[in-house]
């Protein structure tokens, strides 16, 4: 039993890594129909941005996960503004390929900066290796690294959630997502807001870059885990922020959970599994809204 | 510019619109027909390999181009290709069964794809084949008795009737005989009854299904024959490298064969080819260009993938139709200079088309 709960606690830390990338799709895929497939790589260039901001500058940690979730934040407007925004209006796919192209240059660029490079590196958080017992010396080992992410994914959402109900320009990102064309007309300035939410998601992903490190390193290919968010959102019913939240707690806990109980090798692909299962089961996902499309 | 004055029906639906393409088509051919004499070997063995992967963005770009069919597994399908080739070939079955089994399991592999994707579509099409091509990667490597698993699959020298083919130009002629075949099979299949089921499909999916046309039955039709070319290809790949191994065919090489297809031109069948060759001879001229570059920038591993990457987006944000939409401009501006126009080319400022319901 206690086995389980420390495997669910463990797969609950990276579901909630996933579901922050899988928030950053989801706002991006709402507001403007774009799947973004650079999202886990953005994150990747958030982890940089923070090892840059600790290990080059000097700065304390949690200067630099605020000045690295800034940088990120500018870096999504700049993407938007220059990549996407020619591209308004044009099908699924050319979006597509385009944030494919972005994620592949991405990988490059990073392996040619001087001092990230190849390599992997290690983000020299406070929190590195400390943990914490529940329950006496044979309760729960929880680590920090673990507890953090879990902890900041909270107050993030919470954040979110407060950000998105009771602030101006909250309400106008809802709005855009919901109809370009009203909110346009109700005076809603969309293609400025559609920069914003990319900035909003972009930030997003490097909070979840950073919070990640310690975990996994910072290295050129740490995107990768970002495809894993895609599953997360699918689950969650793409389109649905609470729905991101839980498809990646559950992919992060399926995952923890079946690399200890089943052979090796089925923890790589128990998200893809579980999604296929979802596609073929409910396509909508646990959240989703269930509409057909209208000629 | 040529207008054809066309008298008959057949003129429709010909392969050759009129005689200057079949003069310079012949022209092509005689020139794949004497590279082996004009290039070295080297050269010849990159063609080889745009002949292979021109194959598989064939059967790409009738699912993608055509169909509308995004797939981001397809490097799964070239590894049931190339795995049922070693696997055949290893038990003694002649290559000239084997190829057209490997197709034949990987259209199966495609069709079993395809059923489920019928339910879905757009984005969630792209993530399913998406976790399709991991799940099958993981296949590959836990399925050691057949594939060897990480550690690799080594094949046999390649012989179709006494003849070796091991030796570079033989294997050349055979995947140029093979790319052809396929080619005109698929032209042949664009101009009939299905494949204009396919562009209908590609176009809408609800004015096709009011044609009468049988979405989930053409759907999984371009799937199967999508996933076949690329197990034809899969099984030539095998040969051309003699090792396979599972990391040969992962995430990495589905994007790339998208990438080739859109740098070539989606939507045509000129473009499957020119994404490959395009892909390459970059390939080829960033290897022998970056000892020129200063070694900062030149002997770093990403330079390429940052180049592709530009490339990609460039050809997104400023050329849609691919090398082949510039090749067609170029074309028009001599055909009827001094007439040509800024804007003929222009792509139509289009409403959001949403996939949304409201």
């Amino acid at each position: 039993m206690l086995q389980f709960l420390q495997l669910v606690v463990s797969g609950a830390a990276i579901g909630c890594i996933y579901a922050l990338i899988a928030l950053g799709f989801v706002l991006i895929y709402k507001a403007t129909e774009t799947v973004n497939f650079a999202q886990g790589d953005l994150m990747m260039v958030g982890g940089f941005a923070g090892l840059t901001a600790m290990s080059v500058l000097g700065l304390p940690f949690a200067l630099a996960f605020l000045l690295s979730v800034a940088v990120m934040g500018l870096l999504g407007m700049a993407t938007e503004r220059i990549v996407l925004r020619p591209l308004l209006g044009q099908p699924a796919f050319t979006m597509l390929m385009v944030t494919i192209g972005l994620g592949y240059l991405a990988r490059g660029l990073v392996t040619m900066i001087p001092y990230w490079g190849t390599e992997t590196h290690t983000l020299p958080v406070p929190y590195k290796d400390e943990v914490i017992w529940l329950g006496g010396q044979n309760g729960l080992v929880i680590s920090v690294e673990h507890l953090a992410i879990i902890i900041a994914t909270l107050v993030l959402v919470t954040l979110l959630y407060l950000f998105f109900r009771y602030t101006r320009l909250g309400i106008a990102m809802q709005a855009t997502s919901q109809n370009q064309l009203a909110a346009f007309y109700m005076g809603i300035p969309v293609r400025r807001v559609n920069m914003l939410i990319w900035g909003l998601s972009s930030a997003i992903c490097g909070a979840a870059g950073l919070l990640l490190a310690p975990i996994t390193f910072v290295h050129a290919n740490m995107g990768f885990v970002g495809l894993k968010a895609f599953p997360a959102a699918v689950v969650g019913g793409f389109g649905s922020i609470p729905g991101a939240l839980v498809g990646g707690l559950i992919i992060g806990i399926v995952e923890s959970l079946s690399g200890f109980y089943l052979p090796e090798g089925f923890k790589d692909i128990a998200a893809y599994v579980v999604v296929l299962i979802m596609l073929v089961v409910k396509p909508n996902g646990l959240f989703g809204d269930n509409l057909t499309k209208k000629v | 510019m040529h207008f054809i004055f066309k008298t008959r029906y057949e003129q429709d639906i010909a392969l050759f619109k009129h005689a200057g393409q079949r003069f310079w088509y012949s022209i092509l051919v005689i020139g794949l027909l004497a590279a082996p004499w004009l290039l070295s070997e080297y050269s010849l063995s990159q063609l080889t390999f745009i002949g292979i992967y021109s194959i598989v963005c064939l059967g790409l770009m009738l699912l993608a181009g055509f169909t509308g069919q995004v797939s981001l597994g397809h490097a799964g399908f070239l590894a049931m290709g190339a795995y049922t080739e070693a696997y055949l070939q290893a038990h003694g079955w002649p290559f000239l069964i084997s190829l057209p089994m490997s197709a034949l399991v990987a259209g199966i592999t495609g069709i079993m794809v395809g059923l489920p994707a019928l339910r879905v579509k757009g984005m969630y099409l792209s993530i399913a084949t998406l976790a399709f091509g991991f799940i099958l990667e993981e296949v590959v490597v836990r399925a050691e008795p057949v594939t060897g698993g990480n550690a690799g699959r080594q094949l046999g020298p390649l012989t179709i009737g006494g003849i070796n083919f091991d030796d570079g130009v033989n294997f050349y002629f055979l995947v140029i005989a093979v790319a052809v075949l396929c080619i005109v099979g698929v032209l042949n299949l664009l101009r009939s009854p299905t494949g204009r089921a396919f562009v209908a499909i590609r176009d809408s999916e609800v004015s096709a299904q009011s044609m009468g046309i049988n979405l989930s039955h053409y759907k999984t039709t371009a799937f199967a024959l999508s996933a076949a070319l690329a197990g034809i290809a899969g099984a030539l790949y095998a040969h051309k490298i003699r090792f396979i191994t599972p990391d040969q065919f992962g995430f990495l090489q589905s994007i790339e064969l998208l990438m080739m297809i859109v740098i070539g031109g989606l939507g045509s069948i000129q473009g499957a080819i020119f994404g490959p060759a395009f892909w390459f001879i970059v390939q080829q001229l960033i290897v022998t260009g970056k000892d020129w570059l200063p070694p900062a920038i030149g002997q770093q591993t990403g330079l390429q993938p940052t180049i592709f990457g530009f490339i990609l987006i460039g050809i997104v944000l400023f050329e849609p139709m691919g090398l082949y939409g510039r090749w067609l401009k170029v074309r028009t501006f001599f055909e009827i200079f001094p007439f040509y126009r800024k804007g003929m080319f222009k792509r139509q400022k289009s409403y959001m088309k949403s996939e949304r319901m409201k």
